[in-house]
């Protein structure tokens, strides 16, 4: 991994954070909104601005699955796999992305357009199958609504 | 000219359905005529979204499944005060039996006031209860008023809700914390979202009347990551309820003051479970760990600390409103009030259920929510999550109560209710779980880290059809052993969706086992494709919609299907109008 993360755009979290117990979480979260997800240099970083070890906040990143440890794609797919989803057919709709962009739960495709992360319920059940991608949520999936917003966006990017 | 209020549903899900679109035409259109369009949360008649309501002069045209389209024809009407070209969109009085069959507490400012407005929900009647609780009532007579609600946790456990606040009341010490939950970790349950995104006062309001009542100084609410609407409409009331001083010193001009933050979850269901949840707010690992003591003897940064849910604390300030007996006087004997359900997966009419406990399962799955979606067989309702159980048909006249939903084998839980129908593979359904709780498992207890596991394992093993003779008796084994030893309310009642679909439906895990066969068809590994030659007409549509390319046939003569291509999607026997396509 590149030593590449601009350590200064994190500066003013840990200032607001600063002395105030309990936040490693909250500044965790502020930073991968920041880098798109937690840079090894970024938990170093952390872990000497908060007075604590690297081990620490890498075992506390871990314990929870929204932190990255890998950059992700332009477009972010999380899908539900929540209770309504899976029996709306939420795994019939994972393998249309896997036989679309070739990419499972916590991949990238090659061309770093797309990521996929199962999420385990987005609020949305009456809508199952769902999913967001970036912020837009998509629901009543289909096969065939799922391949249509990809090539959407596909040709959306192409284009540009 | 009518005096006319547009409001466009805007929770999470109308917005995923379109409403924000919805909006955006209605305000281009109706821009300069003196009609503003509003905004209000969720009414929870999610299959019927986006939900645009006119009031004509007070009357409410509730108006339907609205589109761009729609939209644009809807603000010509009302800008031309023609509100009979409306019926065409208007909700049919079937769908409108959804709502007329509840009863609304928790829910009760839900889709009907605008949730990013502190005015609206004074309006409401907001923040009375409050003032007359600090102003007229001691602490004692507020826990008092909750125990005569007999109101119960609608987190899961139903623990009463006086209890605990009298517990933290008692406890020594100058600093005490309240905390909401919600975590709202059941995957298939939305109640908690739908309150905070809807109504943020009325859940603000109860936990300064609980803060009130221990003698607590700060409130945190910890909110589910997957929430973001949620929490900007919870940061906004907030900020709004600070500013109008009743949140903050010495609220209403009495020595009685608190403040407010949010902290927002990271993505691990067991801090969904209080301590784990506290060792979470201490920006730590979200790790159980033993009780006692509990929270309300050291929670929080070990002070004193009560938990409770969004929708213990939704109903707090309307039992103070209407007195603790009202609330006692709907439901049964052991359950007191209304419990709100998301009712969600093979339903007609999928959303939010607000009921008095006390009426039965059927009320609500084919009374409000209208039965089966195609008019497929029911087979069975999971309640509780991944900690609940899944309840057949034969028990559908259960009633709603704490007592007895635990005597079939699953809980109240917090509210998610997930129908489904004859196409829903219980041991599959059972898998699903395993799978959930063998990864939320945060792996400090053996019995959980490890028997959730092999539980998965076993259970893979017979929907890849692998099952083997002893494998229902070796589960058996494995969940009494994991419910006893588990240390934290996760592993204890992770079993309970396997025991009680071993309990209802222990044919379709012998059928898995021993005939190798699916009777749901769903478990791909278990079940093959083929087609009827003497129902094929040859149409070849099947063909063309195949991803495998596995169909093959001339037009006009029955196609075949090989085996060894089929990826088993079922795509055939979707597009097939002849019903030529078997499956078994
Ligand atoms: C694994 C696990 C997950 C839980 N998840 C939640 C949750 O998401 N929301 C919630 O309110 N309670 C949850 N609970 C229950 C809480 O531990 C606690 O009992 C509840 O928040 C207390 O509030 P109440 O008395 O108002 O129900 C969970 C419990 C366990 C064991
Ligand atoms: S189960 Fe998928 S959004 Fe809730």
């Amino acid at each position: 991994m590149s030593n590449t993360a601009d350590l200064s755009l994190l500066q003013p979290v840990l200032d607001e954070y600063a002395g105030v117990k309990g936040s490693l979480i909250t500044i965790l979260q502020s930073a991968q909104e920041i880098y798109g997800y937690l840079p090894q240099e970024v938990i170093y970083h952390v872990a000497e601005a908060t007075g604590s070890s690297p081990a620490h906040v890498l075992g506390v990143a871990t314990f929870y699955t929204q932190f990255r440890f890998k950059p992700v794609g332009k477009y972010l797919i999380l899908l539900c796999k929540g209770t309504a989803c899976h029996v709306n057919g939420s795994d019939m709709i994972a393998k249309t992305i896997y036989e679309t962009l070739g990419i499972t739960d916590g991949e990238t495709t090659e061309d770093g357009l797309f990521s996929l992360t199962f999420v385990a319920c987005l609020g949305c059940c009456s809508l199952s199958p769902v999913m967001l991608i970036n912020d837009d949520t998509y629901g009543s999936l289909t096969p065939e609504k799922v391949k249509s917003i990809i090539s959407e966006i596909q040709a959306k990017e192409a284009a540009v | 000219m009518s005096y006319t209020i547009i409001n466009v549903g805007q929770g999470s899900c109308g917005i995923a359905a379109g409403a924000g679109k919805v909006k955006k035409v209605l305000d281009e259109k109706l821009a300069g005529s003196g009609i503003n369009v509003g905004i209000v949360g969720c009414i929870g008649m999610c299959w019927l979204e986006p939900i645009v309501d006119v009031y004509e002069n007070g009357v409410l045209h509730r108006l339907v499944k609205v589109n761009e389209n729609s939209a644009e024809e809807i603000a010509a009407a009302v800008a031309a005060d023609d509100f009979a070209a409306l019926s065409k969109y208007e909700i049919t009085a079937d769908d409108k039996d959804f709502l007329d069959q509840q009863t609304r507490i928790a829910l009760r400012n839900c889709g009907i006031i605008d949730p990013e407005s502190i005015e609206a929900y004074i309006n409401a009647g907001g923040y009375k209860a409050l003032e007359k609780v600090v102003t007229t009532m001691t602490q004692q007579q507020v826990i008092d008023e909750i125990k005569t609600s007999g109101l119960a946790g609608r987190g899961g456990a139903g623990f009463p809700t006086w209890f605990k606040w009298n517990a933290a009341n008692q406890s020594a010490g100058e600093t005490k914390y309240l905390i909401c939950n919600a975590d709202e970790g059941d995957p298939g349950a939305f109640m908690d979202r739908a309150v905070i995104e809807s109504d943020p006062h009325t859940l603000i309001e109860g936990m300064l009347i609980a803060a009130y009542a221990i003698g607590a100084s700060e409130a945190v609410v910890y909110v589910r990551a997957e929430y973001p609407l949620a929490i900007v409409r919870l940061k906004k009331a907030i900020a709004q309820a600070k500013e109008a001083g009743y949140i903050g010193k010495n609220i209403f001009g009495t020595d009685f003051s608190c403040e407010f933050t949010i902290k927002a979850g990271a993505g691990a269901f067991v801090c969904g479970e209080e301590t784990a949840l506290i060792a979470s707010l201490e920006g730590e690992r979200g790790m159980p760990r033993l009780k006692p003591p509990f929270p309300a003897q050291k929670g929080y940064w070990q002070k004193p600390s009560n938990i409770n849910n969004v929708e213990t604390f939704a109903n707090v300030a309307w039992i103070i409103n209407n007195g603790g007996a009202a609330f006692a006087a709907m439901g049964t004997e052991n359950s007191k009030g209304t419990k709100v359900f998301a009712l969600t997966g093979k339903i007609k009419r999928g959303g939010l259920v607000e009921i008095p406990m006390g009426k039965t399962l059927r009320d609500v799955i084919f009374g409000i929510g209208g039965g089966i979606k195609e008019d497929k067989q029911f087979k069975a309702v999971q309640m509780g999550g991944p900690s609940g159980g899944c309840i057949p048909e034969q028990l559908l006249d259960t009633v709603i109560d704490y007592k007895e939903l635990s005597a079939t084998g699953a809980i109240m839980g917090s509210g998610g209710m997930v129908v489904m129908d004859e196409t829903t593979c219980m041991v599959g359904m059972a898998k699903f779980f395993l799978d959930f709780t063998a990864k939320e498992s945060c792996g400090k207890c053996v019995h959980c880290r490890i028997g959730t596991k092999r539980m998965q394992e076993i259970l893979t093993r017979i929907v890849e059809g692998n099952g083997r003779e002893g494998d229902i008796e070796l589960l058996e084994e494995l969940c009494s052993a994991v419910k006893e030893g588990a240390l934290c309310g996760l592993g204890q009642t992770a079993p309970n969706p396997v025991l009680t679909t071993i309990k209802y439906f222990r044919n379709e895990y012998e059928a898995h086992i021993n005939n190798k066969k699916c009777p749901a068809h769903e478990c791909r590994d278990l079940i093959s494709y083929s087609i009827d030659a003497d129902k094929c007409r040859g149409c070849t549509l099947c063909a063309k919609k195949c991803p495998a390319k596995a169909i093959s046939g001339e037009v006009k003569t029955p196609h075949t299907i090989d085996p060894d291509v089929c990826i088993k999607c079922g795509q055939c026997a979707t597009v097939c109008r002849f019903g030529a396509v078997k499956v078994d």
